[in-house]
Parts: structure tokens; sequence; C-alpha cells
């Protein structure tokens, strides 16, 4: 008897164990590679659909409680197709006006993968960034306490010091002192006529040359950097994420100004993207103070990031940037001319505005520079054949080989004031 | 004493001197009359317009002489479709620039598009935009083309403020270009 039922419970173990392990097996074949599903979901779903946010469709986090495997199946795969038979897909494809697109190449592992991805608890985010900043800016305080009361210290010795010299000076006996010396010397000074008239001409010389060189930097801006309404980096979008230039400053192709882009510009990318990324930062200002800044966008053009839809009515308002490149009202300047027809770089006037955060004025602006690159600039004379005839005729006027800006008539006063 | 004194005072009037060079602010002008411009010029605050802006609208039903005519497809899924179906490019093989058009694609699409169309642009490598479609995995025409970037689909804006109608042909086409090789 005993033995039977020692028998009956190691077979009850061992069957019990194999259903185990048989369940669990089933269940990760259900499940899915969710590290598979993330690739498929970015490259598939992530245009309409986010895990925690609606966007175009509902967010997808936790999909799978609320459909079942093979509805969402059939749903993904052909979504009209469902809706013809079945009432729970007509009252969803009424989510939104747009129709969801089908994905008949989708495998059923191909999706299981994706659910398995969106049931995925999401990553612990990561707590370095806030908390490692702060005990950074701790460390940094102290160690300029500890410098500034070092500091402080050296300078009482000094003062010491000098103090005990100077006393100890005045017990000792009498010795010509400097101040004797310099007596001497200044006499000499008052009797020699001619270091006067070399000292005046010299005095006079530095007085101009200082004067002059005042004069000169009067309307020069080079290096002027306001502080604009938004902190827009420069770095982050035309660096890091290498967005061409005339995406934004479109009017540079066509027009004399090289634009400045309106609001919906930046709603381009800005309406999916409204926080910056983790440990994303200009200077010390992290995601916390950049996430306020992108808020100022839609508060001006009024955008409601939660709903993702332009507010109804609202009353728009301008965003004032300040202009950091003022060329004068009598010299004229036509960025099409530069960009299109020269093909200049945005670079060559500009500076390295891809790798500022905060944008100031790298050229001087003066007309002695533009009159510098349009002596150096060689004219493109290939491929256009237009102008073949005349490009012939000013090379051997010059009698060169390649004409420059400036023969061209880059350096006449009327191109430019008039 | 007297001469740390003096050295104090000369590095007080060197800060000074700096300070005052001040890079937040712009520099004198000699004649401010003819360096700021008597009109009001591009972009600048205007207050005798409604928010304050020189930009403006164009009134209500007009045309700017030599500008596009208006758009005759309506921005909605109607829209889309009918474009679709019935809008054929003006331009035909011989208007189209190939390497004009390939530039503008680059600077205006490629950012999300990729260079070769495939969704794998620089945005989507940094995963700013994710799910940028292949154009070939996609039932598209020159028509829904030009009306996607005309008023934007989904997630993508309206491209219409940033290219000319001719412009928008000419990427039209070389996304069609993209398409077929």
């Amino acid at each position: 008897m005993k033995s039977v039922k020692q028998q009956s419970l190691t077979a009850r173990l061992a069957f019990s164990s194999i259903a185990f392990l048989f369940f669990f097996t089933l269940n990760l074949s259900a499940q899915g590679d969710a590290a598979n599903g993330k690739k498929l979901f970015n490259t598939n779903c992530a245009a309409c659909h986010k895990l925690d946010k609606d966007l175009v469709g509902p967010k997808l986090g936790g999909i799978t409680d609320v459909r079942e495997d093979a509805w969402l199946k059939a749903w993904i795969k052909d979504n009209a197709a469902l809706q013809a038979t079945d009432a729970d897909a007509k009252e969803a494809a009424k989510y939104s006006p747009t129709a969801m697109t089908a994905f008949p190449f989708l495998t059923d592992e191909n999706i299981d993968d994706i659910l398995a991805y969106t049931s995925a608890p999401p990553p612990p985010p990561p707590v370095v960034a806030t908390g490692g900043d702060v005990v950074v800016a701790e460390a940094d305080n102290t160690l300029l306490y500890i410098l500034i009361a070092i500091v402080f210290v050296l300078l009482l010795m000094v003062v010491n010091l000098y103090r005990t010299v100077s006393e100890l000076r005045d017990d000792a006996p009498k010795r010509k002192t400097t101040g004797d010396q310099a007596n001497a010397i200044w006499a000499a000074f008052k009797a020699n006529k001619f270091l006067h008239f070399l000292l005046t001409i010299f005095f006079l010389l530095s007085t101009a040359y200082i004067v002059f060189s005042w004069f000169m930097q009067v309307g020069v801006d080079e290096g002027y950097q306001p502080i604009q309404p938004i902190e827009f980096s420069h770095k982050i979008h035309a660096g890091d994420n290498k967005i061409d230039c005339q995406y934004c400053h479109a009017s540079a192709k066509h027009s004399k100004t090289s634009g400045i882009p309106s609001a919906n510009v930046c709603m381009n990318c800005h309406m999916n993207i409204s926080e910056v990324s983790e440990g994303t930062a200009i200077g010390n200002h992290g995601k916390e103070v950049l996430d306020k800044e992108i808020q100022k966008l839609y508060d001006a053009i009024g955008w409601d990031k939660d709903k993702l839809q332009y507010i109804e009515g609202y009353e728009k308002k301008p965003i004032e940037w300040v202009r950091v490149h003022n060329l004068p009202d009598f010299a004229y300047f036509n960025h099409s001319q530069h960009v299109t027809v020269a093909g200049v770089k945005c670079q060559e006037c500009h500076g390295p505005v891809e790798e500022m955060d905060e944008v100031y004025q790298h050229a001087p602006l003066t007309m002695g520079w533009c009159i510098d690159c349009h002596r150096d600039t060689e004219v493109d004379m290939t491929e256009n054949g237009y102008y073949e005839k005349i490009h012939e005729q000013l090379a051997g006027k010059y009698g060169v080989e390649k004409v420059t800006e400036a023969q061209m008539g880059g350096m006449e006063c009327g191109k430019c004031h008039y | 004493m007297k001469r740390v004194i003096n050295t104090f005072l000369v590095l007080a009037v060197a800060l000074v001197i700096v300070s005052c060079n001040d890079k937040r602010t712009p520099n004198l002008q000699f004649m401010p009359n003819m360096y700021e411009a008597v009109p009001y010029e591009t972009y600048m605050s205007n207050p005798n317009y409604a928010p304050g802006m020189e930009e403006r609208m164009p009134v209500a039903g007009t045309i700017a002489r030599g500008a596009e005519f208006a758009f005759e497809y309506d921005n909605s899924i109607e829209g889309y479709e009918l474009a679709k179906a019935n809008l054929k490019s003006p331009l035909d093989s011989t208007m189209v620039d190939a390497d004009r058009a390939k530039s503008l694609y680059t600077i205006y699409c490629a950012s999300c598009h990729g260079a070769k169309g495939d969704g794998q642009g620089d945005l989507v490598k940094n995963e700013k935009f994710l799910g940028i479609p292949n154009y070939k995995d996609r039932e598209i025409t020159e028509g829904s083309i030009y009306h996607t970037i005309m008023y934007g689909k989904n997630m993508m804006g309206s491209h219409s403020s940033q290219l000319t109608e001719e412009e928008r042909w000419q990427v039209t086409a070389y996304v069609q270009e993209l398409r077929n090789n």
C-alpha cells in the first residue's frame, strides 16, 4: 500500500512536471520574440501607433488584454475584409477617418512577435541621467568653494607677509632707496629734449591707432549672440540629426531672405516629437528645461500635444526671434543669388552653424570681407552653354583661364549699393 | 601697500573694459538712419497688422501674379483617393530635371524617407521618427504622391510652404523613379 502510494506520488510529480514544461514551452512559443517584434513594430506600425500614447491610431501597449489573438491577426493582415464580417472591427475602424494599411505580408509568427513586444513591460527608465547630474553639480560646487577658500587664505598670507616686510624695512639702517634712484632718472629725463620729442610722437601715433581701431569696429557685430525666445539648438537639428539647412530655411533658394521657418515647418517634425529624448542637453539644460522649450512652440501655434490636433479658434502668437545677421540698409544682399546661382555653402558666411547650440555672427559682414570673397571665388563656367560666349570674352579680356566673381562685375559699386 | 592698490585698480579698469564688450547687445552704429530700413522689412514686427507681424496671408480668393492656381483636391481621404485616381503630372519627360529633383528630394524628404526611398533616413536611424514605409511597399501613384506632399498624411506634415508647385512635381517624379528602381 505504502509503495503504491509512493509510486503514484512520483508518477504525479513526473506528470505535473511534464505538463508544466509543456505548458511553459507552449506559452513561450505563443509569446513570440519581443526583440524581433520591436524591429517589426518600428518599421511597420510606429508611423501611426505608439505603445503608451494615442497617435493616428490607438496606443498598442497591452492591446492583447483587450482583443483576442486571432482577431488581431485577422485585423492586421486585412482589416477591410474583417470589417465586412465582424461588427467589432467595424466599430474599431471608426477610431480614425484614415483607413489602416493592410499588412498581408506579415506572417503569424511576425504578428506574435509584434504582440509580444506590445505586451512586454517597458524597460525601466534609466535613472542615471538626473541623479548623475545632481551629483556632478554638487561636486563642482564643493570644488569651487575649496578653491575660493584656498585663494582667500593665500591672499591673507601675502598681505601679512607684505606688512611684516615693510615693518622690518623701517627698522633697517637707511640705504639708497628706490625712491632716490627714481628721482635721479626723472631729473635726467627732464633734461633730455630729444626724448620728449620721441615720446610725444609715440603717444600721438598710439592714440591715433587706438582711436582708428575703435572707429573701424563701429557697426561691426562679429560675435553678436542675442538671447532668443526659444532655446533652439542648431547643433541638435542640423548637426546631430543632419537636417539640411534649406529644409527649414526654404526660401533661401528663391528669395532675398533666407527665410525664418514659419511654425508649420517646425510642426512637420514636432507634431510627432513633443519631447526631447533622454540625455539631450544644451549646456547644463537637460530634458526638463528643453521639453518646456518645445511647449513654447505649441503655445505659439496652438497645438494640443495630448489630442494631437490644432486647437480650434486659437489665437496664434508669433515667435519673436531676434535677428542675428543684420546687413545695413544701404547694402543689397540676395540669398538666392548666392545659394542657387553660385552654389555657395551656407557655412562659408555663417560659419559652423551645425556645431552651434546658440547661433552667433561668425563673419564680420564688412564690405572688405564681401570683396575678399568676390576676388577669390572662381566662377564655375562648365555646363552652362547659355553664357559660354560671354565667359570666353571675359577670360580673353583678363587673360585668365578662370574668371573670378570680381571680374564678372562683382566689385561694381552699383551691384550692391543703389 | 600702495602698489597692491594700484594693481587692483588696473585690474578693475581692465575688467570694466572687457565687460563693456557685450555679445548680447548689438554694437554702436555710425549713422543708424542709413543702417535701419525706413519701410517695414521682411519678418519685422508691424503693429498695423493683427498679430503684430509683417507677414500676411494672401487675401482669400486671390492669386498672386505668377503664382500657382488653387489646388482643386481637398485635404481629406476622398480628396486623396480622387487625386490618386485622376491627378497627373504636368511635367513631361523632357521637363523633369533629374539633378534638381534629386537635390530637392535630398533636402526635403531624405531625412525621413532615406536617400533610396527605403524609409531609412537619418531621423529614423536616430529613432526620432519611426515606421516610415519603403515607397516600394505602398500602392501610390503620382497623384497621391503630390497630394501627400501638398497636404501631408498621417504624421507627415504639409510641405507646400517649402516647395513650389513645379518643385513638388519634380520631387514626385523622383519618388516614382525611386519606386521603379
